[in-house]
């Protein structure tokens, strides 16, 4: 076996600061993921097909400027294709009234700033081990 | 076995067209979740239609550029077309960073058009160890033509030449004296020699230069290579790109692409002994503690590999090989 957790890393929508999302792409590449990096200005539409092409394990969507409301789409569009078993994960400025929205569209975790790249590793490694193990 | 089920069920879909069924075989592959030999049966009628093209040069020669814009005159001739965009993983977390598809957007959502990037993992070629496998699912897909994209190489990293129908070496104009372009390796592999980023200083010289010196080189006696000067920022030249790598495929019939399939096919027998004896070692390893304190002394360098080795197979192939 020569498993490898991939993740894919985009921003969705207008906004075009992805520094942050860059800082997570290296911490993951460190932790020994293969990570996907499509950049800013991605439709849900892009992002759904990047993941299918590139069956991923992880969508990480950063978002700085209040793009976050797209997910609920993004993984209805997910669900659509058949690829719901993709762990979703947002990460950036998130007002707390809406972690709970995005929580109940599906999204396994909320991470704030300040976070720790190692929790962001580790609940990735965990939650990818955890569907693996339901799936076989 | 579960695995095998998998995989040809995966075979089975892939043959109706199914894109998940695609990208996670892929998958299944690249992990050595399932083998090649439960596919193959499966797909093998519908394989050899594709014609594969392999891009390779140094890192930001332009490569992904390039294949963006070749992938978008396919395209106006309704072609289908297959990315494999390799690029290399960490020696030391065995992470990577893919970042082709950043150059490709303009095809992310082309139905004909499927990308899929790859890390190196455990190859140092400039390929990644399953790219000529997924080049067979993706021919097998339908494509008709898989684009190879390898990652920054220097000057030998080649295992795109034994992988693919057609090689593109991509150049640029900074590329170094003429000296350098003389140097062996990389500059002999290229089917077609582009020269990129053309409107630098300096381009005209270097493909001059370069033609000269593949004049000069045995391997290309019959005939020079194209040696084509494009800007992928604007996709000026890449017509006469696509057209070269037209006429490539036209010239590789009967002996020549016999020759090519050959070489193919054996470079793939000796990557799959060596992969399954390697296997075979660390099980060894695993379950005999003798040759465990053997590796214990070469690990500590007080003694040879070719000692080890050849305690370990008396009959003495090392010798025999060294005389």
């Amino acid at each position: 076996m020569n498993f490898r957790i991939r993740v894919l890393l985009a921003k969705i929508g207008m906004d075009g600061h992805d520094r942050g999302a860059r800082v997570v792409a290296g911490a993951l590449r460190e932790a020994g993921m293969e990570v996907i990096y499509t950049g800013p200005w991605q439709t849900v539409d892009q992002v759904t097909k990047a993941a299918l092409q590139e069956d991923v394990d992880v969508i990480g969507i950063s978002s700085l400027s209040y793009d976050h409301v797209l997910v609920p789409g993004l993984i209805e569009n997910l669900r659509r294709h058949g690829a719901d078993d993709i762990l979703v994960i947002v990460g950036g400025i998130i007002p707390d009234d809406d972690v709970r929205m995005l929580e109940e569209a599906g999204v396994a975790r909320v991470f704030h700033p300040g976070t720790k790249m190692s929790e962001i590793v580790e609940f990735i490694s965990r939650a990818v081990s955890d569907r693996r193990k339901k799936a076989i | 076995m579960a695995r095998q089920a998998k995989a040809t069920e995966l075979a089975g879909k892939l043959l109706e067209g199914s894109e998940l069924a695609l990208a996670r075989l892929i998958s299944l592959i690249e992990n050595d979740s399932a083998s090649m030999s439960d596919v193959l049966p499966i797909i093998q009628h519908s394989l050899g239609r594709a014609h594969c093209i392999g891009f390779t040069g140094p890192p930001g020669a332009g490569k992904s550029s390039l294949v963006n814009h070749v992938t978008r005159l396919l395209r106006e001739k309704g072609k289908r077309v297959g990315i494999i965009a390799v690029d290399p993983s960490s020696p030391f977390s065995g992470g990577a960073l893919l970042g082709d598809r950043i150059r490709m957007q303009a095809h992310s959502l082309d139905p004909g058009v499927f990308i899929r990037s790859m890390a190196t993992r455990d190859s140092y070629g400039g390929l990644s160890r399953a790219t000529g496998h997924v080049i067979k699912l993706m021919d097998a897909f339908g494509m008709d033509y898989v684009l190879v994209e390898t990652v920054g190489v220097g000057q030998v990293e080649l295992d795109v030449m034994n992988t693919t129908d057609t090689v593109v070496v991509i150049l640029v104009p900074e590329g170094g004296d003429s000296v350098q372009l003389m140097k062996a390796g990389l500059m002999e592999i290229g089917d077609i020699f582009v020269v990129n980023k053309s409107d630098r200083p300096g381009a005209e010289e270097i493909a001059l230069q370069l033609q000269v010196i593949l004049q000069m080189n045995a391997r290309y006696a019959q005939n020079t290579p194209p040696i084509l000067l494009t800007q992928s920022i604007d996709g000026l030249g890449v017509d006469k790109l696509v057209d070269a790598l037209r006429d490539h495929r036209k010239g590789l019939n009967g002996a020549v692409l016999e020759a090519r399939r050959k070489e193919r096919r054996k470079k793939e027998f000796e990557e799959t002994l060596a992969a399954v004896l390697i296997r075979e070692w660390r099980r060894l390893l695993e379950a005999d503690p003798g040759i465990r304190e053997k590796l214990a002394l070469v690990l500590e360098g007080s003694t040879d590999p070719y000692s080890v080795i050849e305690e370990m197979f008396p009959g003495g192939i090392i010798r025999q090989n060294q005389e």
